[in-house]
């Protein structure tokens, strides 16, 4: 379509920083999220959730629980269909449906702590309440794994018995809690590993980690007579959750409409579902809209973190700094289901080398935690964290500077990726050389500080996305699209769709629709919304051009190749007829019903082409000798971002994705206790960083532009969080002269590392 | 249960309502007066979303029980705009992207109008602290310090005026 | 279902007589109550609001020393200019439990009588040597602070007792105190360890009276006699403030646990007993 548009010289909207077309309602507290929505006459849903980490369920006892006066409904698996093993593409990733199901409520065995295993529904919080603690449920404890390398070791309890790992060269004959291995390779390690001058390895382990979304997740559902369903809830994607419950339900798609809410936060935990189904049986169930909202305790418990790891990197180079050999095994916690990232973090280890030489395995491995969820460029920062810490300490080896190194070994337009394909339209060198170039590179540390460099890579995607514009007869715009606004994406699609149109963005009322009133779009995530829904609203306003253009030919009675469309109006440029004068946006629309009807569009696209994301990050810290506290004292991100559209909210992201890397690196963890249970499932000990934690952090946005993309964009919302972890660890090297390669790096950690140098 | 009647003041206005004993102000202001503003992000006091101002001091709303607010004056981030007008902390969070999923916005800017009305110069250092106790995880607060200070400049300079 | 009730009584009396109700609970700022609440961890009959006592809120001067009502909040101590010059440790003690939020509501008595062996109000009081004021169905009595809590979230208060106020002794020249704490964030987390020293001076800067108190390294917070007594008689040189560390070492029980282990407990504690005690006697100093 981009042919039919006259590109006007500059932009004049893309770039710019307007105020968030949201913003309004999000500062007053009007914005509706998960749990801000009630519906007449609805009930309180409520979960029993399993308190052992491993166990046969012997049998349920609902009986009391449903005598009890005010309980409306009382479900367990048993209300549930026993699904086959189906896998199925949610978008960003795959998941078997059965697993899905398996997670929503269990069904014969419990696999964590925090697992469903029944529900109701009543007409208080307190009754509901009262209700769990009256279901009998008869638990036959089994031993349990936590940990990854344990979980893989012949003599591990067996989560699945109809399990068997797949991606071996010979199919294994017994079950196991190893789903999967991944394996790639190029070249000749062996041989490159013998010629090499230098050779760095080491052992590297990080612990699972959570999105920590403030929001809690919250839903209400409607089950009418007619099996016609409403839901209501905060998600990454409404069609997301409108497909899975449909299939865990066994109910027609088409019966299922799903309204999505305001979202707080998600950073991929919202990519699936926990509660919809169930709110939705509980609803059939008692002829009443259900309510559930999870406390800050089930978020932990039961809602997707991501893995922790066991990882084994070597690095070979000559002594110019070539790196010609490279060995990477990941092994990652997928928690009760298989499914952990590692194949993304196999995909991306090496993605910013040129490297004639590696091998890399990947392990998937199910264990007695919750099953993991998509986080944020899920499995890069684990991998990252290895590859990152390793190059750090070659650098040091080789006598080089860290970023010499990188620039040395990196991957440019025309490399062949570890992964497979050739890159194109990257902006990696220039996104290393911003650091190097950086005021903050050059300057000086005190005493007890260290500087620590890593990169990151992500692929970003595109995707199947719907927007449609309709322009309302003044002249305006309305923008709708099926993607969730979970970090300022309405103000992108406003932008774009002003830009396009030559209004102002004042003029365009971006919304995102019910799956009733929009076609259907991937969810938000992968980094795809601005790249892929963006695309289809700047075509959609491609669209609205073409129309306008002959619709004022058929007025101006000239061919439509005469009509022009500039700074939103149409010229006209045919010589004979200088007398016409221009018409915006805004007098066509008036006139639209002598024209041929209402003005609208809508394109549906499966974009390709994304760009992938690199990222270069600098961070200096200073320890506390005597206590092991570690402070972060100044951080520089860099990014190519491919086309900034809002500048603030790219800068944002980047922010976020740092903090979020920052506190994976020095404090969160999953911490469980003996019998497996999760020991600091709260704000208080689960440690995210608060605001006194952080410096104020600088980014840096490169624009080399994706040409498949309108204005350039590429996705920037998921690589800031891939090279943190390791840009820490590799700070904390400089700082205290020890190599700590097991995440969290806490203040007894680094105590201890201190103490140990001797 | 035998429920209990409250009356109270909220953001100015006379308000009543019924509580159980064991209720929170939270749920009281959320389920009980329509005003969703204030969020519950964890229910024990570590995240803010909830935050509101008691009789002039700032509090989580979940660790507030309902009846203790018998006689008192609360004031929620509906009440922050006023006249049709944004606050200046409302006007330069937006200004400033300070948000992105919004979600610990209200009790943010319920926490920074706190502090400026007590600390009208704050340090980058004490706003910070200040506001540890409200978890935002998408911004890194980076946009939010800079929003509060700018605003506490512009007030400063509007009550100079 | 079990009835909740909700009691507001204004006189010391009749708090005491609500408090010896079967299931009843006291409420300061209800910081922890409210939190162990939602999370059953307590299921009180009658909650017994302890705010709307005379006497309960508030800080006094009285016969030269302070007296401080057991459930008032934090910041109303914070903004206390008097009490802030004389007691800062005492004040910053409790002024490091929780958010601002939190702040707001959390009290001095609350923070004591909850039991936790790391609340970080209650070191600095032992330290400064404070009493309570216990009230119960049979009366008044007076007793040091760390006779109160006997173990991870038991008192030795009576059925229908409750603490009512805490009285800082009058306090002499070129004296102060200080209360110290380590967190692995800045601000929000539950102490691994803390410390308050609480320091006398003779005008040539001789210590005449030290008391240290220890908080999270043993089941209750500690007074540790012999970690005061190695800095009597001298100023703070290497040598005594080396034997203070050491006699605190020597007394922490800790356990490890998700917050920290036994031993990264123990070795902070001297680090920041060390580090009170100087900046109590720069402050006793100044």
């Amino acid at each position: 379509m981009s042919e039919t548009l006259d590109k006007p010289a500059a932009l004049n909207v893309v770039g710019t920083r307007p105020i968030r077309p949201d913003g309004a309602d999000k500062v007053t507290g009007r914005a509706t999220y998960g749990a801000d929505y009630n519906m007449p006459g609805q009930l309180v849903g409520r979960i029993l959730r399993s308190p052992h980490a491993h166990a046969r369920i012997v049998s349920i006892d609902t009986t009391r629980a449903r005598a009890l006066p005010g309980v409306k409904a009382v479900v367990t698996s048993a209300d549930f269909p026993d699904l086959a093993s189906e896998m199925h593409d949610g978008g960003e990733a795959a998941s078997n449906l059965r697993d899905l199901s398996l997670n929503v409520l269990a069904r014969g065995k419990v696999l964590y702590d925090g697992h469903a295993v029944a529900a109701v529904a009543a007409v208080s919080a307190a009754v509901a309440e009262e209700a769990l603690s009256r279901i009998k449920v008869i638990y036959e404890t089994l031993p349990h794994v936590i940990d990854v390398e344990p979980a893989m070791s012949p003599d591990a309890p067996v989560l699945h018995d109809y399990m068997f790992t797949e991606g071996l060269e010979t199919p294994p004959t017994t079950a196991s809690n190893i789903a999967k291995r991944h394996k790639s390779e190029r070249g000749d390690v062996d041989a490159a590993f013998a010629a090499a001058d230098v050779i760095v390895e080491d052992r590297y382990t990080t612990q699972a980690v959570h999105q920590g979304y403030i929001e809690p997740q919250a839903c209400v559902a409607a089950w009418a007579e007619d099996g016609r369903c409403e839901v209501w809830s905060s998600s990454q994607g409404q069609f997301m959750v409108r497909t899975y419950c449909a299939k865990i339900l066994g109910l027609e798609i088409s019966d299922i409409r799903v309204t999505p809410a305001e979202i707080g936060g998600g950073f991929g935990g919202k990519t699936t579902v926990y509660l919809e189904p169930i709110a939705l049986a509980l609803s059939r169930a008692s002829g009443h809209p259900v309510k559930m909202v999870m406390t800050r305790e089930d978020v932990f418990r039961a809602t997707g973190p991501t893995s922790g790891a066991v990882m084994h990197v070597k690095l070979g180079a000559m002594s110019d700094g070539t790196i010609t050999a490279a060995t990477v095994e990941l092994k990652f916690q997928a928690g009760a289901f298989p499914g952990s990232p590692v194949g993304a973090a196999c995909m991306t280890a090496l993605a910013c080398y040129d490297i004639a030489n590696f091998t890399i395995v990947g392990w998937d491995v199910v264990t007695n935690t919750p099953k993991t969820a998509a986080y944020r460029a899920p499995g890069a920062p684990i991998a990252a964290f290895a590859v990152e810490s390793a190059v750090d300490d070659l650098a040091r080896k080789l006598g080089m500077d860290p970023i010499a190194l990188r620039e040395k070994n990196a991957v440019r337009d025309g490399t062949k990726a570890a992964y497979g394909p050739t890159f194109a339209n990257i902006g990696y060198v220039e996104t290393l050389a911003a650091i190097r170039d950086s005021d903050h590179y050059k300057s000086p540390l005190k005493p007890n500080q260290g500087r620590g460099v890593a990169v990151g890579f992500w692929f970003n995607i595109g995707g199947e996305s719907t927007a449609a514009i309709h322009i309302s007869e003044d002249g305006s715009a309305a923008v709708v699209t099926g993607n969730p606004d979970i970090g300022g994406s309405r103000a992108s699609m406003a932008m774009m769709a002003a830009e396009t149109l030559g209004v102002p963005v004042e003029r365009v009322r971006p919304m995102i629709g019910d799956t009733a009133s929009i076609g259907y779009s991937m969810l938000t995530g992968g980094s795809r919304t601005t790249f892929a829904t963006g695309m289809a609203v700047v075509q959609a306003a491609e669209k609205i051009i073409l129309d306008l253009r002959q619709r004022t030919a058929k007025l101006w009675d000239v061919s439509v190749d005469h009509v022009v469309w500039r700074m939103g109006q149409a010229e006209c440029i045919d010589p004979a007829k200088p007398e016409k004068k221009p018409m915006t946006l805004a007098a066509l629309a008036a006139q639209s019903g002598r024209t041929g009807g209402p003005i609208s569009a809508q394109v549906t696209l499966n974009a390709q082409g994304a760009g992938p994301g690199f990222a270069v990050h600098v961070c200096d810290l200073e320890v506390d000798p005597e206590t092991g506290h570690t402070s972060i004292v100044r951080y520089t991100a860099a990014q190519d971002v491919g086309r900034a559209i809002h500048p603030s909210y790219v800068e944002g992201q980047i922010q976020g994705g740092v903090a979020q890397g920052v506190g994976w690196a020095l404090n969160e963890a999953y911490i469980f206790d003996r019998d497996g249970r999760m020991e600091n499932a709260g704000f208080l000990d689960y440690r995210m960083p608060v605001a006194s934690d952080l410096p104020m952090l600088d980014t840096i946005m490169i624009e080399v532009p994706n040409p498949r993309h309108p204005f350039g964009a590429k996705g920037v919302g998921e690589v800031p969080i891939v090279p943190p972890l390791a840009a820490v660890a590799n700070a904390m090297r400089g700082a205290i002269g020890v190599r700590m390669s097991s995440l969290p790096l806490s203040p007894p950690a680094v105590l201890a590392a201190l103490d140990g140098k001797g | 249960m035998s429920k209990i009647h409250i009356t109270t003041t909220v953001n100015g206005d006379p308000a009543e309502f019924l509580a159980s004993p064991g209720m929170t102000l939270l749920d009281a202001l959320r389920d009980e007066l329509g005003l969703t503003g204030a969020k519950e992000g964890c229910g024990s006091g570590d995240c803010g979303a909830c935050s509101v101002m008691l009789d002039g001091r700032l509090v989580c709303s979940c660790l507030v029980l309902a009846p203790e607010v018998e006689g008192c004056r609360v004031e929620t981030i509906e009440g922050m705009a006023q006249g049709g007008q944004l606050h200046p902390l409302q006007q330069k969070f937006l200004e400033h992207a300070a948000l992105q999923c919004g979600f610990c916005t209200p009790g943010l800017l319920v926490a920074a109008k706190a502090l400026l009305d007590a600390h009208p110069d704050p340090t980058e250092v004490e706003a910070r602290y200040w506001l540890a106790g409200n978890l935002c995880r998408c911004t890194g607060y980076d946009k939010i310090i800079r929003a509060v200070m700018d605003a506490a400049a512009e007030l400063r300079q509007e009550r100079a005026a | 279902m079990p009835e909740l009730a909700y009691l507001a009584p204004s006189s010391p009396e009749e708090a005491a007589r609500a408090l010896a109700l079967a299931g009843s609970r006291p409420l300061s700022g209800g910081t922890d109550l409210l939190v162990q609440l939602r999370a059953g961890r307590v299921k009180p009959g009658v909650i017994v609001d302890l705010k709307k006592i005379t006497g309960a809120m508030g800080v006094r001067e009285e016969a030269g020393g302070f007296v401080i009502g057991a459930a008032t909040s934090g910041a109303v101590l914070g903004e206390h200019a008097g009490l802030v010059r004389a007691w800062p440790g005492v004040v910053e003690g409790a002024n490091l439990i929780g958010s601002t939020q939190v702040q707001g509501r959390a009290s001095l008595g609350g923070n004591l009588c909850n039991g936790s062996p790391a609340a970080d109000g209650v070191p600095a009081l032992i330290a400064a040597r404070a009493t309570c004021v216990i009230v119960g169905p049979n009366g008044r009595r007076e007793a040091p602070v760390e006779s109160v809590v006997t173990g991870p979230g038991k008192t030795s208060l009576a059925l229908g007792e409750f603490v009512l106020e805490f009285r800082l002794p009058p306090r002499p020249a070129r004296a102060s105190d200080a209360y110290l704490r380590l967190i692995p964030r800045t601000e929000m987390d539950i102490a691994v360890a803390g410390v308050g020293v609480n320091l006398v001076l003779d005008s040539a800067g001789v210590v005449t009276h030290a008391h240290v108190a220890i908080g999270a390294v043993a089941p209750t917070a500690l007074l540790v006699a012999d970690a005061g007594a190695a800095l009597v008689g001298g100023k703070l040189d290497d040598a005594r403030l080396a034997a203070l560390e050491a006699a605190v070492r020597a007394a922490c029980k800790p356990i490890s646990d998700k917050r920290g282990t036994a031993e990264y407990r123990t070795k902070i504690a001297g680090v920041l007993a060390r580090r009170a005690a100087l900046i109590a006697y720069d402050r006793a100093g100044a």
